[in-house]
């Protein structure tokens, strides 16, 4: 174990570390409604808002679509508004996830994985994130409760300067409710990082009367929905830029993917979240016997790296790509993207799908080295189901 | 002329107020009203019809369809007692 200097560390769970952040972030709104498992986040933020840790106006919504729609217009009015949700509550936000980037809103969004309904479960997977991967917001996947304390006011900082709004996610219960060592910077330090924040634009600036959200016709709906996609594109870079400035304070890389012994690696494994660390426990076992694995963990979804994905895995015989999510009918999400991105080198390593996790079914060292295995013979095939009684 | 995205304000604001007049909504009509003046009385019952205000009143005379925000309804042409206003089809651009 390492030698942790209580003064910087705290014990929390990864909601608590979202909420640690969020207590600096210090948002002049946050309006929200409780969904396991993203309970500790909003608990122990409306424990600091009871106790006056910070100066948060805090709405207890009647729904997640009143609880978005809020923070939308606190974050149209022209202050940091936040919530944070799960699942079904992700579900219910759907109609105002594209009005929050559509209308260039900077709201950052702590999400905990849980998977979607029917049949109703609490549990981990990536079905409800997923089904938002095409509504314009950041995307951001964290395996530990450091990184979400961290990428919570990285992100933050990243959307305020592309004006759009970004979902930080953590895994449901895996990493949302397990205590983990957390290393906190001081308030002075982060909140020197996020900045004041300066809007664009603010409704309630009675000197510049503005209107948000007017009917745009065909005339010009498409040349504002270009502006979205260009902010999208420009991300990639202040996402890099972001990460540079905050090394400054942490002295931690803010790549868009983590690289686990993946340079001189023949066979890699391709997850994201806290299922990362399970597949870096089988890679260390594996690579004593000599065997040649590794590990691609995606960070930034959206806007996806397709360019340095490719680069980072052209050299490999073969890629399993792991999804905790389906896309039914057609391929899973995180490997159709590895899919596409390796789709223009002339020699492409061989790509097996595999999806594992479903509904909070727990992933094995013991499977993924099964995985590693069957990558090994060299040999791919439909996609497979990890853990599953057919 | 219609401004290219870059010259929008961001998400479709309007950032300017009292810029509606700005919004041209003539070119959405198929038909346009084509006013005979011969056989216009100004009874003035056509103006206080037009749902978008767009046939200027001065001196008690009605005077010429402002074409920047008619949309082409055709109430004019309905409510004309005198047969001064017939609806032709716009020529398609």
């Amino acid at each position: 174990m390492k030698n942790l200097n209580k003064n910087k560390y705290q014990a929390l769970i990864g909601g608590h570390a979202a909420a640690e952040a969020m207590r600096q972030i210090n948002p002049e709104v946050v309006a929200a409604y409780p969904i396991t498992p993203q309970t500790p986040i909003i608990e122990k933020f409306a424990e600091f808002a009871a106790d006056k840790k910070v100066d948060t106006e805090f709405i207890c919504a009647e729904s997640e679509h009143s609880a978005l729609s809020a923070t939308v217009g606190a974050s149209a009015a022209g202050v940091r508004a936040m919530t944070a949700t799960s699942s079904q509550g992700l579900a219910l936000m759907n109609e105002i996830l594209s009005v929050a980037s559509g209308l260039r809103l900077p709201i950052v969004m702590p999400m905990v994985n849980r998977a979607l309904s029917a049949p109703i479960n609490i549990h981990c997977d990536h079905s409800d994130s997923m089904s938002a991967r095409d509504l314009g917001w950041i995307q951001i996947f964290c395996e530990t409760a450091q990184e979400v304390y961290e990428y919570t006011f990285f992100a933050l900082k990243l959307a305020e300067k592309v004006l759009l709004p970004a979902m930080v996610m953590q895994d449901g219960f895996s990493t949302s409710h397990n205590v983990e060592p957390v290393k906190i910077y001081p308030d002075k330090i982060i909140k020197k990082f996020i900045g004041q924040y300066k809007p664009k634009y603010s409704l309630l600036d009675i000197k510049k009367p503005i209107t948000v959200g007017p009917l745009v016709l065909p005339d010009y709906y498409f040349e504002i929905k270009y502006q979205e996609i260009e902010a999208m594109e420009e991300a990639r870079k202040v996402y890099l830029e972001t990460g540079k400035e905050l090394k400054k304070i942490t002295g931690n890389n803010y790549p868009y993917f983590e690289k686990y012994k993946l340079d001189d690696a023949e066979a890699a494994i391709v997850v994201s979240s806290s299922s990362a660390g399970t597949a870096k426990a089988v890679i260390d076992k594996l690579r004593k016997e000599g065997k040649k694995v590794g590990l691609l963990k995606p960070i930034l979804f959206r806007p996806f790296p397709q360019k340095e994905i490719r680069e980072s895995l052209k050299n490999l015989k073969i890629i399993a790509v792991l999804d905790r999510s389906v896309s039914f009918g057609g391929e899973a999400p995180l490997f159709s993207e590895i899919k596409n991105s390796l789709y223009p080198l002339d020699k492409k390593p061989l790509l097996q799908s595999y999806v594992f996790g479903l509904g909070g079914r727990d992933l094995f060292e013991q499977e993924v080295e099964e995985v590693f295995e069957e990558l090994l013979k060299n040999k791919t095939g439909q996609v497979k189901y990890i853990g599953l009684r057919k | 002329m219609l401004k290219s995205s870059s010259q929008i304000p961001l998400g479709g604001n309007i950032i300017k107020p009292g810029n509606s007049s700005e919004y041209k909504t003539g070119n959405w009509k198929t038909f346009s009203p084509v006013w005979d003046k011969d056989k216009c009385a100004q009874c003035l019952i056509c103006p206080v019809n037009c749902p978008e205000n767009c046939i200027p009143v001065k001196e008690g005379k009605r005077l010429e369809t402002n074409f920047d925000f008619c949309k082409g309804c055709g109430i004019c042409s309905q409510v004309c007692p005198f047969g001064a206003i017939h609806m032709k089809k716009c020529q398609t651009s």
